[in-house]
């Protein structure tokens, strides 16, 4: 059944049933823990903060941790969905159910063109061109003030209410605005969970794996790469859209190279092979950066001690170390 | 032999392929056609173009100049991936599996390339047959009981068997194996021996190997290529008893 439904490439066939199950069915176990999540945590922005880095970081490790390319440029496609959405309110006049969308979309189209370009190359020099196009991104979007806000960011993406289907809700509630976050973060955990265990999932496996054995096999790498770094363009660009209706304003600070190294930090923490890793990484993160940053400025030198520590003496990860050890 | 007969009889053909590296010209010029449903040896001392001919046979790169062409077809600049669908299967070398994936679901990928590619929305699992048809390669090449175990997890001769379960999965109509025996056990060899002379019955096989007394039994046909350039051709017999040859090749210590 592994190879089925594997939410740990690294990991081996496991005989133990329950581990089986949980694997199987990873996306309802992630979504109610979802759901459950903020009455763990001390405000509830921070969770909300928490659950759309965690998709951010997600989509990020779609192409990290299973096909197995570092992109340093993923800002890019988090900023546009960001952009995208906020402009499609703020300009058009247009509703949140169809200013995500075109975030989506936009990131999407952004992550064609970002791929197209860096996707022949690999390893260190593929991490240097999305790094080099994400601050292309940055400058494109900086310098288009009459669209953007340039350098004071997109202000006015106000959606108070959310009316659905003659439910109105209250955005402006923390809580209410977690849960509306919360389901189109459940609703991707679900997609990405089928992507994985769809037949493109097993070819992204394959080409991580061995590029030139899944050449041989007859498939195409290239475009399998591409397609891949658009879906997770897609997802990040989910997580963007959703960032702008959370902070009603899309900061320039969303482009900077920092929130690219933000997912590869997430991603690393929690553990890159995983389903979820990438979101109890976001959770760590998150979390000590607001609980440290209460008594001192310094806040970054204890993540980035964290951070080292994990990398060196937990290369799997928190959570990929967790169900390793849960596992034997 | 009519001509019409003749194009039948080749699957494939190179006509006058040289590859140079930068300044360094592996292949000179090397013109050879393979005959349908025989098993042709490519054979030859170290640094002969063993590996860059079959490199170019397998699409893995095209050639400096000249043309390879497969049953009848221009294939000279044809991409990798597309060499599977044409039913052109390969092993390599330098032993290639999907270290971290189970050893069915090495042959099951292998398999799924020829039924979904792009599929991101059903699931794997309910693609019929696959797994089945997995089972029944691994069986052919020695490997049902170990399907559960990681690729990496397998003793060396069992993943150059694996590799050929994966090649078989394209079901192909030529098979070309780089080495096929590299690295192993007399024992192994044997075993890899019989295993090609089965696959041999319903199919082209091309493989290029060092240890020439090796191909000399089961090969009917034999190239020896020598500081990139084709020596001779012909059968073992005729290829033993070549008088170029037995300077080049069988005078070193016999291997």
């Amino acid at each position: 059944m592994n190879e089925i439904s594997q939410a740990l490439p690294q990991a081996q066939a496991s005989r133990v049933g329950w581990f089986d199950f949980v694997t199987r069915h990873r996306a309802i176990l992630a979504s109610v823990l979802v759901l459950v999540f903020p009455l763990m945590m001390p405000f509830t922005a921070l969770a909300v903060n928490i659950l759309i880095y965690g998709l951010y970081a997600l989509g990020f490790n779609l192409l990290f941790g299973y096909l197995g390319l570092l992109s340093f440029g993923h800002a890019a496609l988090f900023g546009s969905g960001a952009y995208f959405c906020g402009i499609a309110i703020v300009h058009f006049g247009l509703p949140w159910y169809l200013a995500i969308p075109i975030g989506v979309l936009g990131a999407a189209v952004m992550a064609a063109i970002i791929g197209g370009l860096a996707i022949r190359t690999r390893g260190i020099y593929f991490a240097m061109v999305t790094l080099a196009l994400s601050q292309c991104v940055f400058y494109l979007f900086y310098q288009a003030v009459d669209w953007t806000g340039g350098e004071n960011g997109l202000r006015g993406i106000n959606v108070r209410e959310i009316n659905l289907f003659g439910w109105r809700f209250d955005f402006i509630d923390p809580l209410t605005r977690y849960y509306f976050v919360a389901a189109f973060v459940i609703l991707a955990l679900f997609v990405l969970s089928r992507i994985l265990a769809s037949p493109f999932g097993a070819v992204i496996e394959a080409v991580r794996e061995n590029e030139a054995r899944a050449r041989a096999s007859g498939y195409n790498v290239t475009l399998t790469r591409l397609i891949t770094f658009i879906l997770s363009g897609a997802f990040c660009g989910l997580a963007g859209a959703l960032m702008a209706l959370h902070l009603s304003i899309v900061p320039i600070e969303i482009l900077h190279i920092e929130t690219s190294g933000m997912a590869v930090m997430m991603s690393l923490l929690g553990g890159m092979g995983s389903f979820f890793g990438p979101f109890v990484g976001a959770a760590v993160f998150l979390t000590l950066e607001n609980l440290v940053s209460l008594w001192t400025v310094h806040w970054q030198l204890f993540v980035g001690a964290i951070f080292v520590a994990c990398v060196l003496f937990f290369p799997a990860g928190i959570w990929g170390t967790l169900l390793k050890w849960v596992k034997s | 032999m009519s001509s019409a007969n003749a194009s039948s009889q080749v699957i494939l053909r190179t006509d006058n392929v040289s590859k140079k590296f930068g300044g360094f010209q592996a292949l000179k010029g090397i013109s050879a056609e393979f005959t349908r449903g025989a098993i042709t040896s490519i054979i030859g001392p170290n640094g002969a173009g063993k590996s860059t001919y079959f490199n170019l046979l397998s699409g893995a790169f095209p050639p400096s100049s000249g043309r390879v062409e497969f049953d009848g077809q221009d294939v000279t600049n044809v991409p990798q991936h597309k060499f599977a669908h044409m039913g052109i299967a390969k092993s390599f070398q330098i032993t290639n599996v999907f270290p971290l994936l189970s050893t069915r679901e090495n042959v099951r990928v292998g398999l799924q390339a020829f039924v979904s590619r792009y599929d991101i929305w059903r699931s794997r699992a309910k693609l019929p047959g696959l797994i089945e048809k997995a089972d029944e390669l691994l069986a052919l090449v020695g490997l049902r009981d170990r399907r559960e175990r990681l690729a990496k997890e397998l003793a060396h001769g069992e993943q150059r068997a694996l590799e050929i379960g994966m090649a078989l999965a394209a079901d192909p109509r030529l098979l070309l194996l780089d080495e096929p025996t590299a690295g192993m056990s007399p024992e192994e060899t044997r075993v890899m021996m019989d295993l090609i002379v089965k696959l041999a019955k319903d199919r082209t096989i091309i493989l290029v190997e060092h240890k020439m007394k090796l191909v000399m039994g089961i090969s009917d046909r034999i190239l020896v290529l020598h500081h990139g350039e084709l020596l001779a051709q012909g059968t073992p017999a005729e290829v033993r008893h070549n008088d170029q040859v037995k300077r080049v090749y069988l005078g070193q210590r016999e291997h």
